[in-house]
Protein backbone atom coordinates (compact mmCIF):
# COMPACT_ATOMS: atom_id res chain seq x y z
CA UNK A 1 0.00 0.00 0.00
CA UNK A 2 1.34 3.44 -0.84
CA UNK A 3 1.94 5.67 2.20
CA UNK A 4 0.73 8.85 0.52
CA UNK A 5 -1.89 10.56 2.64
CA UNK A 6 -3.54 12.76 0.00
CA UNK A 7 -6.98 11.86 -1.30
CA UNK A 8 -7.77 12.19 -5.00
CA UNK A 9 -9.90 15.18 -4.18
CA UNK A 10 -7.02 16.93 -2.38
CA UNK A 11 -4.72 16.28 -5.30
CA UNK A 12 -7.32 17.74 -7.71
CA UNK A 13 -7.67 20.84 -5.47
CA UNK A 14 -3.92 21.36 -5.34
CA UNK A 15 -3.55 21.01 -9.10
CA UNK A 16 -6.47 23.42 -9.65
CA UNK A 17 -4.87 25.95 -7.29
CA UNK A 18 -1.73 26.12 -9.42
CA UNK A 19 -3.58 25.78 -12.73
CA UNK A 20 -2.23 22.43 -13.88
CA UNK A 21 -4.40 19.63 -15.29
CA UNK A 22 -2.53 16.57 -14.11
CA UNK A 23 0.49 15.51 -12.10
CA UNK A 24 2.04 14.31 -15.33
CA UNK A 25 2.02 17.91 -16.61
CA UNK A 26 4.30 18.95 -13.74
CA UNK A 27 7.09 17.00 -15.47
CA UNK A 28 6.59 18.68 -18.85
CA UNK A 29 9.85 20.58 -18.72
CA UNK A 30 11.91 17.38 -18.63
CA UNK A 31 12.66 16.47 -22.27
CA UNK A 32 10.83 13.30 -23.33
CA UNK A 33 14.04 11.46 -24.26
CA UNK A 34 15.31 11.81 -20.70
CA UNK A 35 12.20 10.26 -19.17
CA UNK A 36 12.33 6.57 -18.43
CA UNK A 37 8.78 6.07 -19.66
CA UNK A 38 7.01 2.89 -18.63
CA UNK A 39 9.07 0.62 -16.40
CA UNK A 40 8.38 -2.44 -18.53
CA UNK A 41 10.98 -4.68 -16.93
CA UNK A 42 9.56 -4.27 -13.44
CA UNK A 43 7.48 -7.26 -12.40
CA UNK A 44 3.96 -6.70 -11.11
CA UNK A 45 3.61 -5.47 -7.53
CA UNK A 46 3.41 -8.04 -4.72
CA UNK A 47 1.27 -7.77 -1.64
CA UNK A 48 2.88 -7.12 1.72
CA UNK A 49 2.26 -10.75 2.70
CA UNK A 50 3.93 -12.01 -0.48
CA UNK A 51 6.94 -9.72 0.00
CA UNK A 52 7.39 -10.83 3.62
CA UNK A 53 7.31 -14.48 2.50
CA UNK A 54 9.81 -13.89 -0.29
CA UNK A 55 12.21 -12.04 2.00
CA UNK A 56 12.03 -14.72 4.70
CA UNK A 57 12.88 -17.29 2.04
CA UNK A 58 15.85 -15.27 0.80
CA UNK A 59 17.12 -14.61 4.33
CA UNK A 60 17.15 -18.37 4.83
CA UNK A 61 19.50 -18.73 1.84
CA UNK A 62 22.03 -16.57 3.69
CA UNK A 63 22.37 -19.25 6.34
CA UNK A 64 24.63 -18.59 9.32
CA UNK A 65 28.07 -18.66 7.71
CA UNK A 66 31.29 -17.74 9.53
CA UNK A 67 32.49 -14.60 7.73
CA UNK A 68 36.20 -14.25 7.00
CA UNK A 69 35.62 -11.54 4.38
CA UNK A 70 36.70 -7.98 5.12
CA UNK A 71 37.64 -5.85 2.11
CA UNK A 72 35.97 -2.68 3.34
CA UNK A 73 33.00 -3.96 5.38
CA UNK A 74 33.55 -5.84 8.62
CA UNK A 75 31.57 -8.32 10.69
CA UNK A 76 31.81 -6.81 14.18
CA UNK A 77 29.78 -7.42 17.30
CA UNK A 78 27.24 -4.67 17.88
CA UNK A 79 26.00 -4.44 21.48
CA UNK A 80 22.22 -4.97 21.61
CA UNK A 81 21.77 -1.58 23.26
CA UNK A 82 23.06 0.26 20.18
CA UNK A 83 20.11 -0.28 17.88
CA UNK A 84 17.64 -0.52 20.76
CA UNK A 85 18.48 3.12 21.55
CA UNK A 86 19.06 4.29 17.97
CA UNK A 87 15.59 3.13 16.90
CA UNK A 88 13.75 4.94 19.69
CA UNK A 89 11.21 7.36 18.25
CA UNK A 90 13.23 10.36 19.42
CA UNK A 91 16.23 9.34 17.30
CA UNK A 92 14.66 7.29 14.53
CA UNK A 93 15.19 9.62 11.60
CA UNK A 94 17.89 10.20 9.03
CA UNK A 95 16.59 13.68 8.37
CA UNK A 96 18.84 16.73 8.71
CA UNK A 97 17.93 18.70 11.87
CA UNK A 98 17.59 22.11 10.22
CA UNK A 99 15.15 23.30 12.86
CA UNK A 100 17.34 23.78 15.89
CA UNK A 101 14.34 24.57 18.10
CA UNK A 102 12.86 21.14 17.42
CA UNK A 103 16.04 19.06 17.25
CA UNK A 104 18.23 19.70 20.28
CA UNK A 105 18.63 16.01 21.10
CA UNK A 106 19.71 15.02 17.59
CA UNK A 107 21.97 18.05 17.31
CA UNK A 108 23.66 17.28 20.61
CA UNK A 109 24.19 13.70 19.52
CA UNK A 110 25.81 14.86 16.26
CA UNK A 111 27.98 17.26 18.25
CA UNK A 112 29.10 14.37 20.47
CA UNK A 113 29.76 12.29 17.34
CA UNK A 114 31.96 15.04 15.90
CA UNK A 115 33.84 15.30 19.21
CA UNK A 116 34.45 11.53 19.25
CA UNK A 117 35.66 11.53 15.65
CA UNK A 118 38.11 14.38 16.24
CA UNK A 119 39.40 12.54 19.33
CA UNK A 120 39.82 9.34 17.32
CA UNK A 121 41.48 10.96 14.30
CA UNK A 122 43.46 13.66 16.08
CA UNK A 123 42.03 16.24 13.64
CA UNK A 124 40.62 19.67 14.54
CA UNK A 125 37.14 19.39 13.02
CA UNK A 126 34.66 16.71 11.96
CA UNK A 127 31.53 17.12 9.89
CA UNK A 128 28.27 15.38 10.73
CA UNK A 129 29.06 12.55 8.23
CA UNK A 130 28.78 11.87 4.51
CA UNK A 131 27.19 9.20 2.37
CA UNK A 132 29.78 6.41 2.59
CA UNK A 133 33.53 5.85 2.67
CA UNK A 134 34.04 5.89 -1.09
CA UNK A 135 32.12 9.11 -1.75
CA UNK A 136 33.77 10.67 1.32
CA UNK A 137 37.10 10.15 -0.45
CA UNK A 138 35.72 11.72 -3.63
CA UNK A 139 34.62 14.72 -1.53
CA UNK A 140 38.04 14.85 0.11
CA UNK A 141 39.72 14.95 -3.31
CA UNK A 142 37.42 17.76 -4.50
CA UNK A 143 38.03 19.60 -1.24
CA UNK A 144 41.81 19.25 -1.51
CA UNK A 145 41.82 20.60 -5.06
CA UNK A 146 39.69 23.58 -3.93
CA UNK A 147 41.78 24.23 -0.85
CA UNK A 148 45.24 23.85 -2.36
CA UNK A 149 45.25 27.18 -4.13
CA UNK A 150 49.00 27.11 -4.79
CA UNK A 151 48.52 24.06 -6.99
CA UNK A 152 47.12 24.56 -10.49
CA UNK A 153 47.50 21.02 -11.84
CA UNK A 154 44.30 19.44 -10.39
CA UNK A 155 46.39 16.27 -10.17
CA UNK A 156 45.98 13.87 -7.25
CA UNK A 157 48.14 10.81 -6.48
CA UNK A 158 46.08 7.78 -5.51
CA UNK A 159 47.67 4.43 -4.64
CA UNK A 160 46.68 1.21 -6.39
CA UNK A 161 46.52 -0.50 -2.99
CA UNK A 162 43.57 1.71 -2.00
CA UNK A 163 40.14 0.02 -2.01
CA UNK A 164 39.21 -0.57 -5.72
CA UNK A 165 35.63 0.65 -5.19
CA UNK A 166 36.89 3.87 -3.62
CA UNK A 167 39.10 4.46 -6.65
CA UNK A 168 36.19 3.82 -9.04
CA UNK A 169 33.72 6.01 -7.18
CA UNK A 170 36.24 8.82 -6.84
CA UNK A 171 37.10 8.59 -10.53
CA UNK A 172 33.40 8.71 -11.46
CA UNK A 173 32.76 11.79 -9.33
CA UNK A 174 35.87 13.89 -10.04
CA UNK A 175 36.51 12.89 -13.64
CA UNK A 176 34.15 15.44 -15.17
CA UNK A 177 35.54 18.19 -12.99
CA UNK A 178 38.91 18.18 -14.73
CA UNK A 179 40.71 16.37 -11.91
CA UNK A 180 43.32 13.79 -12.84
CA UNK A 181 43.89 10.79 -10.56
CA UNK A 182 47.38 9.37 -10.98
CA UNK A 183 47.78 5.77 -9.82
CA UNK A 184 50.75 4.90 -7.59
CA UNK A 185 52.11 1.33 -7.81
CA UNK A 186 52.51 -0.77 -4.67
CA UNK A 187 55.63 -2.52 -3.46
CA UNK A 188 55.69 -6.17 -4.59
CA UNK A 189 57.14 -7.44 -1.32
CA UNK A 190 55.58 -5.10 1.22
CA UNK A 191 52.22 -4.39 -0.43
CA UNK A 192 52.64 -0.79 0.70
CA UNK A 193 53.41 2.42 -1.16
CA UNK A 194 57.16 2.68 -0.93
CA UNK A 195 57.94 6.36 -0.28
CA UNK A 196 60.82 6.02 -2.76
CA UNK A 197 58.33 5.58 -5.64
CA UNK A 198 57.06 9.09 -4.95
CA UNK A 199 60.38 10.57 -5.99
CA UNK A 200 59.21 10.25 -9.60
CA UNK A 201 56.73 13.04 -8.79
CA UNK A 202 59.03 15.28 -6.73
CA UNK A 203 59.00 18.88 -7.86
CA UNK A 204 55.85 18.36 -9.95
CA UNK A 205 52.67 20.27 -9.23
CA UNK A 206 50.56 17.79 -7.23
CA UNK A 207 47.41 18.95 -5.42
CA UNK A 208 47.12 16.05 -2.99
CA UNK A 209 48.36 12.58 -2.03
CA UNK A 210 45.90 9.94 -0.81
CA UNK A 211 47.25 7.77 2.04
CA UNK A 212 45.26 4.70 3.16
CA UNK A 213 45.88 3.25 6.65
CA UNK A 214 45.65 0.33 6.57
CA UNK A 215 45.55 -0.12 2.79
CA UNK A 216 43.19 -2.52 0.95
CA UNK A 217 45.56 -5.46 1.63
CA UNK A 218 45.40 -4.72 5.36
CA UNK A 219 49.04 -3.58 5.21
CA UNK A 220 50.21 -0.63 7.29
CA UNK A 221 51.73 2.25 5.35
CA UNK A 222 54.69 4.43 6.25
CA UNK A 223 52.30 7.27 6.94
CA UNK A 224 54.82 9.69 8.45
CA UNK A 225 57.12 9.58 5.44
CA UNK A 226 54.20 9.83 2.99
CA UNK A 227 52.63 12.79 4.80
CA UNK A 228 55.93 14.63 5.00
CA UNK A 229 56.58 13.97 1.31
CA UNK A 230 53.21 15.50 0.43
CA UNK A 231 53.87 18.63 2.45
CA UNK A 232 57.43 19.00 1.18
CA UNK A 233 56.05 18.91 -2.36
CA UNK A 234 53.21 21.40 -1.91
CA UNK A 235 50.51 18.69 -1.82
CA UNK A 236 47.84 18.14 0.80
CA UNK A 237 47.77 14.79 2.61
CA UNK A 238 44.42 12.95 2.53
CA UNK A 239 44.18 10.08 5.03
CA UNK A 240 41.74 7.22 4.32
CA UNK A 241 41.47 5.24 7.53
CA UNK A 242 39.58 2.44 9.22
CA UNK A 243 38.26 4.21 12.34
CA UNK A 244 38.62 1.05 14.43
CA UNK A 245 42.31 0.76 13.53
CA UNK A 246 42.83 4.23 15.02
CA UNK A 247 42.18 2.78 18.47
CA UNK A 248 45.66 1.26 18.09
CA UNK A 249 47.46 3.33 15.46
CA UNK A 250 48.76 6.91 15.39
CA UNK A 251 45.89 9.24 14.46
CA UNK A 252 46.17 11.08 11.10
CA UNK A 253 46.39 14.41 12.94
CA UNK A 254 49.79 13.25 14.20
CA UNK A 255 51.21 11.82 10.97
CA UNK A 256 54.60 13.27 10.05
CA UNK A 257 55.66 16.75 11.04
CA UNK A 258 52.36 18.52 10.42
CA UNK A 259 49.70 15.82 10.39
CA UNK A 260 47.29 14.94 7.56
CA UNK A 261 45.16 17.79 6.21
CA UNK A 262 41.99 15.81 5.54
CA UNK A 263 40.95 12.47 7.00
CA UNK A 264 38.04 10.38 5.73
CA UNK A 265 36.80 6.82 5.67
CA UNK A 266 34.01 4.33 6.12
CA UNK A 267 32.13 4.38 9.41
CA UNK A 268 30.59 0.91 9.09
CA UNK A 269 32.91 -0.74 11.66
CA UNK A 270 31.36 1.54 14.29
CA UNK A 271 27.99 -0.09 14.88
CA UNK A 272 26.54 -0.64 11.40
CA UNK A 273 25.64 -4.25 10.48
CA UNK A 274 26.98 -5.69 7.19
CA UNK A 275 23.42 -5.73 5.86
CA UNK A 276 24.23 -6.63 2.22
CA UNK A 277 26.31 -3.49 1.76
CA UNK A 278 24.44 -0.67 3.39
CA UNK A 279 23.35 1.76 4.55
CA UNK A 280 26.73 2.71 5.96
CA UNK A 281 28.17 6.19 6.49
CA UNK A 282 31.24 8.15 5.50
CA UNK A 283 33.15 10.37 7.87
CA UNK A 284 35.36 13.36 7.21
CA UNK A 285 37.61 15.41 9.45
CA UNK A 286 40.09 18.16 8.61
CA UNK A 287 42.45 20.75 10.02
CA UNK A 288 41.06 24.06 11.24
CA UNK A 289 42.68 25.85 8.29
CA UNK A 290 40.51 23.94 5.79
CA UNK A 291 37.20 24.00 7.64
CA UNK A 292 35.50 26.39 5.21
CA UNK A 293 36.24 24.08 2.32
CA UNK A 294 34.79 21.06 4.10
CA UNK A 295 31.52 19.78 2.60
CA UNK A 296 28.61 18.68 4.69
CA UNK A 297 27.13 19.83 7.92
CA UNK A 298 28.78 20.82 11.17
CA UNK A 299 26.94 21.12 14.45
CA UNK A 300 28.19 23.77 16.85
CA UNK A 301 27.61 24.34 20.55
CA UNK A 302 26.53 27.81 21.59
CA UNK A 303 24.49 29.76 24.16
CA UNK A 304 21.04 31.14 23.55
CA UNK A 305 19.70 34.57 24.58
CA UNK A 306 19.02 33.30 28.10
CA UNK A 307 22.56 31.97 28.42
CA UNK A 308 21.46 28.34 28.13
CA UNK A 309 23.63 25.87 26.26
CA UNK A 310 22.27 24.88 22.87
CA UNK A 311 23.26 23.22 19.60
CA UNK A 312 22.76 24.32 16.02
CA UNK A 313 24.04 23.75 12.50
CA UNK A 314 26.89 26.14 11.81
CA UNK A 315 29.16 27.24 8.94
CA UNK A 316 26.30 26.78 6.50
CA UNK A 317 27.13 29.74 4.29
CA UNK A 318 28.70 27.51 1.63
CA UNK A 319 26.02 24.85 1.60
CA UNK A 320 23.74 24.10 -1.31
CA UNK A 321 20.62 25.78 0.04
CA UNK A 322 22.54 29.08 0.07
CA UNK A 323 25.24 28.73 -2.61
CA UNK A 324 23.34 26.53 -5.06
CA UNK A 325 25.70 25.31 -7.79
CA UNK A 326 28.66 26.99 -6.08
CA UNK A 327 28.22 25.05 -2.86
CA UNK A 328 31.20 23.12 -1.49
CA UNK A 329 29.20 20.00 -2.26
CA UNK A 330 25.83 19.08 -3.64
CA UNK A 331 25.86 15.56 -2.29
CA UNK A 332 26.57 16.33 1.35
CA UNK A 333 23.99 13.95 2.76
CA UNK A 334 24.48 13.20 6.41
CA UNK A 335 23.70 9.62 7.31
CA UNK A 336 21.97 10.65 10.51
CA UNK A 337 20.64 7.32 11.64
CA UNK A 338 23.88 5.39 11.06
CA UNK A 339 25.77 8.12 12.89
CA UNK A 340 23.33 7.88 15.78
CA UNK A 341 24.18 4.19 16.06
CA UNK A 342 27.91 4.88 15.72
CA UNK A 343 27.81 7.49 18.48
CA UNK A 344 26.00 5.14 20.84
CA UNK A 345 28.37 2.33 19.83
CA UNK A 346 31.46 4.42 20.59
CA UNK A 347 29.95 5.72 23.83
CA UNK A 348 29.21 2.17 25.01
CA UNK A 349 32.63 0.78 24.11
CA UNK A 350 34.66 3.81 25.15
CA UNK A 351 38.27 4.20 24.08
CA UNK A 352 39.28 1.13 26.05
CA UNK A 353 36.58 -1.02 24.48
CA UNK A 354 37.48 0.09 20.95
CA UNK A 355 41.11 -0.68 21.68
CA UNK A 356 40.24 -4.17 22.91
CA UNK A 357 38.10 -4.87 19.83
CA UNK A 358 40.87 -3.64 17.52
CA UNK A 359 43.48 -5.71 19.34
CA UNK A 360 41.26 -8.83 19.25
CA UNK A 361 40.79 -8.42 15.46
CA UNK A 362 44.54 -8.04 14.96
CA UNK A 363 45.24 -11.08 17.08
CA UNK A 364 42.55 -13.26 15.48
CA UNK A 365 43.76 -12.46 11.98
CA UNK A 366 47.34 -13.28 12.98
CA UNK A 367 46.14 -16.57 14.42
CA UNK A 368 44.11 -17.37 11.29
CA UNK A 369 47.00 -16.51 8.99
CA UNK A 370 49.41 -18.69 10.92
CA UNK A 371 46.98 -21.63 10.76
CA UNK A 372 46.27 -21.17 7.05
CA UNK A 373 49.95 -20.62 6.22
CA UNK A 374 50.75 -23.99 7.77
CA UNK A 375 48.96 -25.53 4.77
CA UNK A 376 51.24 -26.51 1.89
CA UNK A 377 51.29 -23.79 -0.80
CA UNK A 378 49.51 -21.12 1.27
CA UNK A 379 51.61 -18.14 2.36
CA UNK A 380 51.28 -14.42 3.06
CA UNK A 381 51.74 -12.29 -0.08
CA UNK A 382 53.29 -9.34 1.73
CA UNK A 383 55.82 -9.11 4.51
CA UNK A 384 54.84 -5.80 6.15
CA UNK A 385 52.84 -5.45 9.39
CA UNK A 386 49.06 -5.58 9.01
CA UNK A 387 46.01 -4.53 11.00
CA UNK A 388 43.23 -7.13 10.69
CA UNK A 389 43.48 -8.37 7.12
CA UNK A 390 46.07 -10.28 5.18
CA UNK A 391 46.54 -11.22 1.54
CA UNK A 392 47.47 -14.87 1.00
CA UNK A 393 48.90 -16.67 -2.02
CA UNK A 394 47.01 -19.87 -2.85
CA UNK A 395 48.14 -22.94 -4.82
CA UNK A 396 44.80 -23.31 -6.66
CA UNK A 397 42.07 -21.21 -8.27
CA UNK A 398 40.59 -18.94 -5.58
CA UNK A 399 37.03 -18.76 -6.90
CA UNK A 400 36.57 -22.55 -6.86
CA UNK A 401 38.03 -22.83 -3.36
CA UNK A 402 35.71 -20.08 -2.09
CA UNK A 403 32.67 -21.79 -3.61
CA UNK A 404 33.57 -25.08 -1.92
CA UNK A 405 34.16 -23.34 1.42
CA UNK A 406 30.82 -21.54 1.11
CA UNK A 407 29.13 -24.93 0.76
CA UNK A 408 30.53 -25.72 4.20
CA UNK A 409 29.24 -22.49 5.78
CA UNK A 410 32.54 -20.63 5.49
CA UNK A 411 32.88 -17.30 3.72
CA UNK A 412 36.58 -17.70 3.11
CA UNK A 413 37.61 -14.22 2.06
CA UNK A 414 37.83 -11.82 -0.85
CA UNK A 415 39.20 -13.09 -4.17
CA UNK A 416 41.86 -10.57 -5.20
CA UNK A 417 42.24 -11.88 -8.77
CA UNK A 418 39.39 -9.79 -10.18
CA UNK A 419 40.82 -6.41 -9.22
CA UNK A 420 44.48 -7.41 -9.00
CA UNK A 421 45.17 -9.98 -11.75
CA UNK A 422 48.90 -9.37 -11.25
CA UNK A 423 48.67 -11.12 -7.86
CA UNK A 424 47.55 -14.45 -9.35
CA UNK A 425 45.59 -16.88 -7.17
CA UNK A 426 45.24 -14.88 -3.99
CA UNK A 427 42.82 -14.26 -1.20
CA UNK A 428 42.26 -11.45 1.29
CA UNK A 429 41.22 -12.80 4.70
CA UNK A 430 39.97 -11.10 7.84
CA UNK A 431 39.11 -12.50 11.28
CA UNK A 432 37.31 -9.98 13.46
CA UNK A 433 36.76 -10.32 17.20
CA UNK A 434 33.64 -12.38 16.38
CA UNK A 435 35.54 -15.33 14.90
CA UNK A 436 36.05 -18.10 17.42
CA UNK A 437 39.00 -20.46 17.61
CA UNK A 438 36.60 -23.22 16.60
CA UNK A 439 35.62 -21.36 13.40
CA UNK A 440 39.26 -20.74 12.54
CA UNK A 441 40.05 -24.42 13.12
CA UNK A 442 37.12 -25.37 10.88
CA UNK A 443 38.38 -23.02 8.17
CA UNK A 444 41.95 -24.32 8.29
CA UNK A 445 40.74 -27.91 8.27
CA UNK A 446 38.38 -27.33 5.34
CA UNK A 447 41.00 -25.50 3.28
CA UNK A 448 43.62 -28.16 3.97
CA UNK A 449 41.24 -30.86 2.81
CA UNK A 450 40.35 -28.95 -0.36
CA UNK A 451 44.00 -28.46 -1.23
CA UNK A 452 45.18 -31.99 -0.48
CA UNK B 1 22.21 55.96 3.23
CA UNK B 2 25.59 54.33 2.91
CA UNK B 3 28.90 56.09 2.44
CA UNK B 4 30.06 56.50 -1.20
CA UNK B 5 33.32 58.49 -1.38
CA UNK B 6 33.75 60.73 -4.41
CA UNK B 7 37.39 59.87 -5.06
CA UNK B 8 36.66 56.25 -6.02
CA UNK B 9 35.15 54.41 -8.99
CA UNK B 10 32.50 51.70 -8.63
CA UNK B 11 30.76 48.89 -10.38
CA UNK B 12 27.22 47.57 -10.10
CA UNK B 13 28.35 44.41 -8.34
CA UNK B 14 29.39 46.66 -5.39
CA UNK B 15 33.16 46.75 -5.70
CA UNK B 16 35.12 50.00 -5.42
CA UNK B 17 38.27 50.80 -7.37
CA UNK B 18 40.90 53.41 -6.51
CA UNK B 19 42.57 55.62 -9.10
CA UNK B 20 45.56 53.83 -10.63
CA UNK B 21 49.06 54.51 -9.31
CA UNK B 22 51.74 53.19 -11.70
CA UNK B 23 49.05 51.06 -13.36
CA UNK B 24 47.98 49.46 -10.06
CA UNK B 25 44.52 49.87 -8.49
CA UNK B 26 43.22 48.88 -5.08
CA UNK B 27 39.89 47.04 -4.96
CA UNK B 28 37.43 46.42 -2.14
CA UNK B 29 33.70 46.19 -1.52
CA UNK B 30 31.48 49.16 -0.79
CA UNK B 31 29.92 50.25 2.46
CA UNK B 32 26.54 49.29 0.99
CA UNK B 33 27.83 45.78 0.20
CA UNK B 34 29.22 45.18 3.68
CA UNK B 35 25.94 46.43 5.19
CA UNK B 36 23.95 43.98 3.06
CA UNK B 37 26.25 41.06 3.90
CA UNK B 38 26.28 41.67 7.64
CA UNK B 39 29.11 40.61 9.95
CA UNK B 40 31.90 39.13 7.87
CA UNK B 41 33.55 36.04 9.30
CA UNK B 42 35.89 34.94 6.53
CA UNK B 43 37.51 36.24 3.37
CA UNK B 44 39.06 34.01 0.73
CA UNK B 45 41.75 36.18 -0.83
CA UNK B 46 43.13 35.90 -4.35
CA UNK B 47 46.72 34.64 -4.57
CA UNK B 48 49.33 37.18 -5.65
CA UNK B 49 50.39 36.39 -9.22
CA UNK B 50 46.96 35.19 -10.30
CA UNK B 51 45.75 36.68 -13.56
CA UNK B 52 42.08 37.49 -13.67
CA UNK B 53 39.71 38.64 -16.33
CA UNK B 54 37.14 41.38 -15.99
CA UNK B 55 33.96 40.12 -14.32
CA UNK B 56 35.75 36.93 -13.23
CA UNK B 57 35.31 35.63 -9.70
CA UNK B 58 38.40 36.43 -7.69
CA UNK B 59 37.54 36.31 -3.99
CA UNK B 60 34.82 35.13 -1.63
CA UNK B 61 33.50 37.04 1.35
CA UNK B 62 31.57 35.03 3.88
CA UNK B 63 29.21 36.42 6.48
CA UNK B 64 27.13 34.50 8.98
CA UNK B 65 24.35 34.57 6.38
CA UNK B 66 26.01 33.75 3.09
CA UNK B 67 29.19 33.35 1.10
CA UNK B 68 29.35 35.78 -1.83
CA UNK B 69 31.70 36.02 -4.77
CA UNK B 70 33.69 39.15 -5.43
CA UNK B 71 33.95 39.84 -9.13
CA UNK B 72 36.96 41.62 -10.48
CA UNK B 73 35.73 44.75 -12.24
CA UNK B 74 38.89 44.83 -14.36
CA UNK B 75 41.39 42.45 -15.91
CA UNK B 76 44.98 42.17 -14.78
CA UNK B 77 47.35 40.45 -12.39
CA UNK B 78 46.88 40.37 -8.63
CA UNK B 79 49.99 41.93 -7.07
CA UNK B 80 48.97 41.81 -3.43
CA UNK B 81 46.04 40.81 -1.27
CA UNK B 82 45.20 42.17 2.18
CA UNK B 83 46.58 39.56 4.57
CA UNK B 84 45.12 41.48 7.52
CA UNK B 85 41.70 40.15 6.46
CA UNK B 86 42.73 36.55 7.07
CA UNK B 87 42.67 37.16 10.82
CA UNK B 88 40.35 40.16 10.93
CA UNK B 89 37.69 39.89 8.19
CA UNK B 90 35.47 42.26 10.21
CA UNK B 91 37.80 45.06 9.11
CA UNK B 92 35.71 45.17 5.93
CA UNK B 93 32.66 46.01 8.05
CA UNK B 94 34.41 48.72 10.06
CA UNK B 95 36.52 50.33 7.33
CA UNK B 96 35.45 49.13 3.87
CA UNK B 97 37.28 51.90 1.97
CA UNK B 98 40.47 51.94 4.09
CA UNK B 99 42.00 49.07 6.06
CA UNK B 100 39.36 46.75 4.60
CA UNK B 101 40.72 46.81 1.02
CA UNK B 102 40.82 43.34 -0.53
CA UNK B 103 43.44 43.20 -3.29
CA UNK B 104 45.65 45.23 -5.60
CA UNK B 105 45.54 44.65 -9.34
CA UNK B 106 48.04 45.58 -12.04
CA UNK B 107 45.80 46.55 -14.94
CA UNK B 108 46.11 45.02 -18.38
CA UNK B 109 44.29 47.88 -19.95
CA UNK B 110 43.67 51.21 -18.25
CA UNK B 111 40.89 52.05 -20.69
CA UNK B 112 38.73 49.50 -18.87
CA UNK B 113 38.49 52.13 -16.11
CA UNK B 114 36.20 54.17 -18.39
CA UNK B 115 33.43 51.65 -18.04
CA UNK B 116 33.23 52.11 -14.25
CA UNK B 117 30.65 54.21 -12.44
CA UNK B 118 31.41 57.41 -10.55
CA UNK B 119 30.08 58.00 -7.03
CA UNK B 120 26.86 59.65 -8.21
CA UNK B 121 25.98 56.93 -10.71
CA UNK B 122 26.74 54.20 -8.21
CA UNK B 123 24.60 56.02 -5.62
CA UNK B 124 21.73 56.00 -8.11
CA UNK B 125 22.26 52.30 -8.82
CA UNK B 126 22.10 51.52 -5.10
CA UNK B 127 18.99 53.67 -4.68
CA UNK B 128 17.33 51.90 -7.62
CA UNK B 129 18.19 48.51 -6.13
CA UNK B 130 16.56 49.48 -2.86
CA UNK B 131 13.26 50.33 -4.55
Amino acid sequence: MPFIPHTEEEVRDMLAAIGVDSIENLFDEIPAELRCGQLDTLPAALSEMEVAGLMAQRAKQDGQPACFIGAGAYDHHIPAAVWEIATRGEFYSAYTPYQAEASQGTLQLLYEYQSMMTALTGMDVSNASLYDGASALAEAVLMAVRANRKSKSRKVLIPRNLHPSYRKVTQAIVNNQGIELVELPFDKEGGHTNPATLEAYAGQDIAALVIPQPNFFGVLEEVDALTDWAHANGALAIAVVNPLALALLAPPGEWGEKGADICCGEGQPLGAPLSSGGPYFGFMCCSQALVRQMPGRIVGRTRDLDGKEGYTLTLQAREQHIRRSKATSNICTNQGLMVTAATIHMALLGSEGLERVAAACHQNTQQLVSQLSAIEGVEPLFNRPMFHEQALRLPAATDKLLASLADQGLLGGYDLAGEYPELGDSLLVCATEKRSQQEMDDYAKALKKLLS
Amino acid sequence: MSDIPNNLKYCKTHEWISDPVDGIVTIGITDHAQEQLGDLVFVELPEAGTTISAEGECAVVESVKAASDIYSPLSGEVVESNELLADAPETINSDPYGEGWIFKLRLNNESELDSLLDADSYGEAVAAEEH
